[in-house]
């Protein structure tokens, strides 16, 4: 336990777009034409108890980039970093739930000295309602780390499906498709992290 | 208010930190998972971050009272509002963006869905940021937030509150909360306020501090964030790295 007084999370209400969603802080393309590594669009919908769209949610991402190196300071694994690419993504939703992100396809990543992880992205859903946000994970369908990956080992079998985009081809670009459930039927697997 | 059910799942520190269902404020029950968080190690992905993130901010960006682009000033009474960011160990955290967004005087935010007969001001958007400096503090210049009604239960009435959000040195420090003022009877009635036990509501307050207090200019408040986790890692030296 630490010696400082951890603040308590708040919703963040019905409001916050015009300061954590003005122009320049809205980031849904990741990328610059010269960023390296396989272009990937995400698109999906975030949904609550009932199945209806939660129209006033933010959702931000957090991935490593095309070689798997995160741009953080605690990563300084001999991995090379990309000058175009932070990793960082805040999009809102729109009147039927939805959000979409132009990235990469994130590298794998270290689990431990031992394992690694299958390429993942970090969601994070903000929304009036929720007083605290919700942590969930993006791993890709077609991805064939995923059935050694150490933290979905950890999800329950039949929830697994949750965190996996599905992935489409539309005009001959790749998307995947990641709905998240806050509640019910299908509900996202969240992490207490 | 005594029937209000209060759900077990909670992200965090589960003393400190509020539940997802708190029926009391009512947005929660559509929206709070009802199946246990998975537990699982911390990995790199969640002990690093994106940092500062945005690249242009100005000092105007934390003056509310100025910042809304028309030459003209905020109605309001004029306060300051400063603390410092903190880890767990009590360490500063430098070089984070804060992030704030408040109603105006009048308790009117300037927001589509806010629709109440409160008046606009023209010269206040209600919007500012900044980083923290070496040794932790943000600082605003602004102007008390007005209370206002919302259609929680009947004659709702949310405390003045400012909205904090603070990104931190990794994705685990992600903070989104609300700093309230001092003695204002409004805090026994709101349900988020009061889906935080006591005795850590109280945190979410802020002290007045006539030593912030500028004579002929504005009333002082500080109020400090701790985040959670030590912070290993320092971003203001990223610079110099890449």
């Amino acid at each position: 336990m630490g010696k400082a007084p951890v603040t308590p999370t708040q919703t963040v209400g019905p409001f916050f777009h015009p300061c954590l969603l003005r122009p320049d802080a809205v980031i849904t393309t990741l990328i610059k034409p010269e960023t390296e590594g396989t272009r990937i669009r995400i698109e999906g919908r975030v949904l609550d108890g009932d199945g209806l769209p939660v129209d006033d949610a933010m959702v931000e991402i957090w991935q490593a980039n095309h070689y798997g190196r995160y741009r953080h300071p605690l990563d300084q694994r001999p991995l090379p970093l990309d000058p175009t690419f932070i990793g960082f993504g805040r999009t809102g939703t729109d009147e039927e739930g939805r959000y979409w992100f132009e990235t990469i396809k994130p590298g794998v990543v270290p689990f431990d000295d031992q394992q690694d992880q299958a390429p993942h992205i970090l969601v994070m859903v903000f929304a009036r309602g929720l007083l605290n946000h919700v942590v969930t994970r993006i791993y890709f369908e077609d991805e064939p780390a995923n059935a050694s990956d150490p933290i979905l080992q950890r999800v329950p079998e039949e929830r697994r499906g949750t965190l996996i985009a599905r992935r489409e081809e539309v005009d001959g670009s790749v998307v995947y498709r990641f709905d998240i459930r806050l509640q019910g039927e299908g509900e996202t697997v969240f992490f207490d992290v | 208010m005594d029937t209000t059910t209060i759900g077990e799942i909670i992200r965090g520190d589960r003393e400190v930190f509020p539940p997802y269902l708190y029926s009391a404020y009512r947005a929660t029950i559509k929206r709070s998972p009802h199946l246990p968080l998975l537990e699982v190690p911390l990995t790199l992905t969640e002990l690093t971050g994106p940092g500062p993130a945005i690249s242009e901010i100005t000092p105007e960006d934390a003056d509310l009272t100025r910042n809304a682009g028309t030459g003209g000033e905020a109605i309001g009474q004029r306060i300051i509002v400063t603390g410092r960011v903190l880890d767990e160990n009590g360490d500063p955290v430098p070089n984070t963006l804060v992030e704030v967004w408040q109603a105006n005087a009048a308790g009117r935010y300037l927001h589509k869905r806010d629709t109440w007969p409160g008046p606009l001001d023209p010269n206040f958007l209600g919007i500012g940021r900044c980083l923290t400096n070496e040794e932790g503090v943000y600082r605003f210049l602004t102007i008390h937030p007005g209370a206002y009604p919302w259609k929680n239960d009947p004659n709702a009435w949310r405390p003045s509150h400012i909205h904090f959000s603070i990104l931190g040195p990794s994705s685990r420090t992600r903070l989104i909360t609300q700093m309230y003022f001092p003695g204002d009877p409004l805090h026994a009635l709101d349900p988020i306020m009061n889906a935080v036990p006591e005795p850590y509501r109280s945190r979410m307050i802020a002290t007045y501090d006539h030593s912030v207090t500028e004579p002929e200019w504005a009333l002082g408040y500080r109020w400090d964030i701790v985040l959670r986790g030590p912070n290993a890692t320092p971003f203001g030296e990223r610079k110099e790295n890449e």
